[in-house]
């Protein structure tokens, strides 16, 4: 392959003047380039999957018989996989973060989205101050959010349940049967809404002005403009926080690990990453592991472009 | 893909008159709007507020005063969280930005020259790197870190500060995020004139081209750093020595203890509101180096 010098793409400037045609041995520059990020792409992401895809096709078998049989390892075919999705232990896992997933996506995008909203709105004040105290929690831990929000879950400690005693009502534990997914939720909206709040604000400071004067002078409210300018304009933002949204409630872990330490309402096979590591660390079962991080890797890739798939031919097919 | 598509605020504050300015109605939504802001920023205060206020409190006061009010332990906490395991919350503070900043400086040099190459050369294989990059996007890095640590337990790096460092320095996000802001701020004309010049490839991408994604690449640091001093799954799965633990794990492993000791409550309070304080400190300092616009920006078109 030559490689000639690089041309200004033509879209970007049309007026350039041509590139100087310097004739080129095939370069390895841009290889250098990309070289080391490959090898760490081959060395932490594509050798673990292969060797992940490589155990989930083994397992353990006892040859010989009797007490004195070897353990021995084997290709197993399908095996693994079986288990995986007939195991009730796992499949109630993937139940259970569907269930997360359904409850904490809607309310962290709609709280952003408002709030971002609400950010741009040219009726709010204080809006500095605002933006930046939503977006803190970002910077903190989820574990050490889930660890403050467990304590004001705890009646002993909640100020919630110090006032409802002072009054004389009861409440009902949040780290119980029902609430705990609303628990759970409601930390990673914590976490998470200010990040995408602000993604979303930057993505609306970028429409030009103009289009709100022409709707304003016609008489639009700010809702109106919202909804029908705002919102669309919005799509981009909203596929990319939404699929990263999706991405990180289905690998939803150190809220419920740190939680399980003050209920007993989590246990330890509660999501489907706590059910791997379980197998993996607990039950020294690495081939059943693999082939669950493989589902699970595999299934949350081809959910995720599907989501993309869909929400760009909207964004696509509205006016472009 | 546009590679022109970084987003900017294009409207300083208020271009036009809005509708019904200084009426009656105009107040009432003006307070509707900024109480729902404020709502906001209390609820995501509260929490932080509360962390420090327990902070305040010794073992007596934590489960009987009022939560919300400060107590008078601050001091002999925080003397016995440092004092808690030989030191370990230091050490522990020290890990973490050890993981985090290492490792975050790794990732963006990395992705760095990698997004560039990808941005600004046309060669063999970019087109299938590309596609790699974008699926790994996709694919939570997370749900390999069983299997990641399976490989390098074979290599004998488990229970290493490598087995954190490592995965931390490959990120395709943050690879693909510095190929947009190549592609954007570097422009082709800059890249010949240095040609021209006689300047060679390596030079005018580390002259140049690095210096035009300054902004971008300050942004992919942040991004990262926070990323892995917030990362918990991939230390629970890769460390067993609390040594070299991160803050994270030795917080969580504090407030696991403490289910059997309650003593550890409250240093496990006071540690998690110490290590929080200069993490907002920072972020609220380089908030005006951030460029998340580039983020939505990444994916128009």
């Amino acid at each position: 392959m030559t490689l000639t010098a690089q041309r200004p793409r033509a879209q970007q400037k049309s007026a350039a003047p041509p590139p100087a045609r310097r004739r080129r041995r095939p370069s390895l520059v841009p290889y250098v380039f990309v070289g080391p990020a490959a090898a760490f792409f081959v060395v932490i992401i594509l050798v673990p999957l292969i060797y992940a895809i490589y155990l989930s096709f083994r397992g353990q078998r006892i040859s010989g018989g009797g007490a004195f049989g070897r353990k021995q390892d084997v290709f197993v075919g399908f095996e693994n996989y079986l288990t995986t999705f007939t195991d009730p232990e796992l499949l109630a896992s993937l139940g259970r973060m569907l269930v997360y997933s359904v409850i904490m996506v809607p309310i962290l995008m709609g709280s952003a989205l408002l709030l971002a909203l609400l950010l741009d709105s040219p009726r709010s004040a204080l809006k500095g101050t605002t933006r930046t105290a939503i977006f803190m929690p970002y910077a903190i831990p989820g574990v050490v959010g889930s660890l403050m929000w467990g304590f004001l879950y705890l009646p002993s400690t909640s100020p919630m349940h110090w006032i409802a005693k002072q009054i004389g009502v009861e409440l009902p534990n949040v780290l119980g049967q029902g609430l705990v997914y609303g628990a759970m939720a409601n930390i990673a909206v914590w976490g998470g809404v200010g990040f995408n709040m602000i993604i979303m604000y930057t993505s609306l400071r970028s429409i030009p002005a103009e289009n709100f004067d022409a709707a304003r002078i016609d008489g639009c409210t700010e809702l109106q403009i919202a909804w029908h300018i705002k919102i669309p304009f919005l799509m981009p933002a909203l596929v990319l926080t939404g699929m990263f949204s999706v991405i990180g409630a289905l690998q939803v872990y150190s809220e419920p690990i740190t939680l399980a330490s003050m209920t007993t309402t989590i246990h330890s096979t509660f999501f489907p990453l706590m059910a791997i590591y379980k197998a993996a660390f607990q039950n020294d079962n690495l081939n059943l592991a693999a082939a669950m991080s493989v589902v699970l890797a595999l299934g949350i890739l081809v959910l995720s472009i599907i989501v993309l798939r869909i929400s760009q031919r909207k964004t696509l097919g509205e006016g472009r | 893909m546009s590679a022109t598509s970084t987003l900017r605020d294009v409207r300083p504050d208020q271009a036009a008159p809005i509708r019904g300015a200084g009426t009656q109605p105009f107040l009432v939504s003006k307070i509707v709007t900024t109480a729902v802001l404020v709502l906001g920023a209390l609820y995501c205060l509260v929490p932080i507020a509360w962390v420090v206020i327990a902070a305040t409190k010794s073992r007596a006061e934590l489960f009987s005063t009022f939560t919300m009010a400060p107590g008078t332990g601050l001091f002999e906490n925080i003397a016995e969280l440092f004092a808690y395991e030989d030191g370990g919350f230091l050490r522990w503070a020290g890990n973490s930005l050890i993981y985090s900043g290492v490792g975050a400086l790794a990732c963006t040099i990395v992705s760095a020259a990698a997004g560039y190459g990808l941005a600004k050369y046309r060669f063999r294989g970019r087109a299938a790197m590309m596609g790699v990059l974008l699926a790994g996007v996709l694919v939570p890095g997370i749900t390999l870190a069983i299997p990641q640590y399976m490989v390098l337990a074979n290599l004998e790096l488990a229970n290493t500060y490598w087995s954190v460092l490592l995965p931390s320095v490959i990120s395709p996000f943050a690879i693909y995020l510095s190929f947009i802001f190549a592609a954007a701020s570097v422009p082709d004309e800059v890249i010949e004139a240095g040609r021209i010049d006689g300047a060679g490839e390596f030079r005018i991408f580390g002259q140049i081209g690095l210096r035009m994604m300054v902004p971008g690449l300050v942004t992919v640091f942040l991004l990262q750093f926070i990323g892995i001093w917030n990362n918990f799954m991939l230390p629970f799965i890769m460390l067993s020595d609390d040594r070299k633990f991160p803050l994270t794990m030795g917080l969580y492993m504090m407030l696991n203890r403490g289910a059997s000791e309650a003593a550890l409550y409250t240093l496990t309070i006071t540690g998690a509101a110490i290590s929080v304080i200069p993490l907002l400190a920072l972020v609220l300092w380089l908030q005006r180096f951030w460029r998340l616009d580039l983020l939505s920006g990444g994916l128009k078109g």
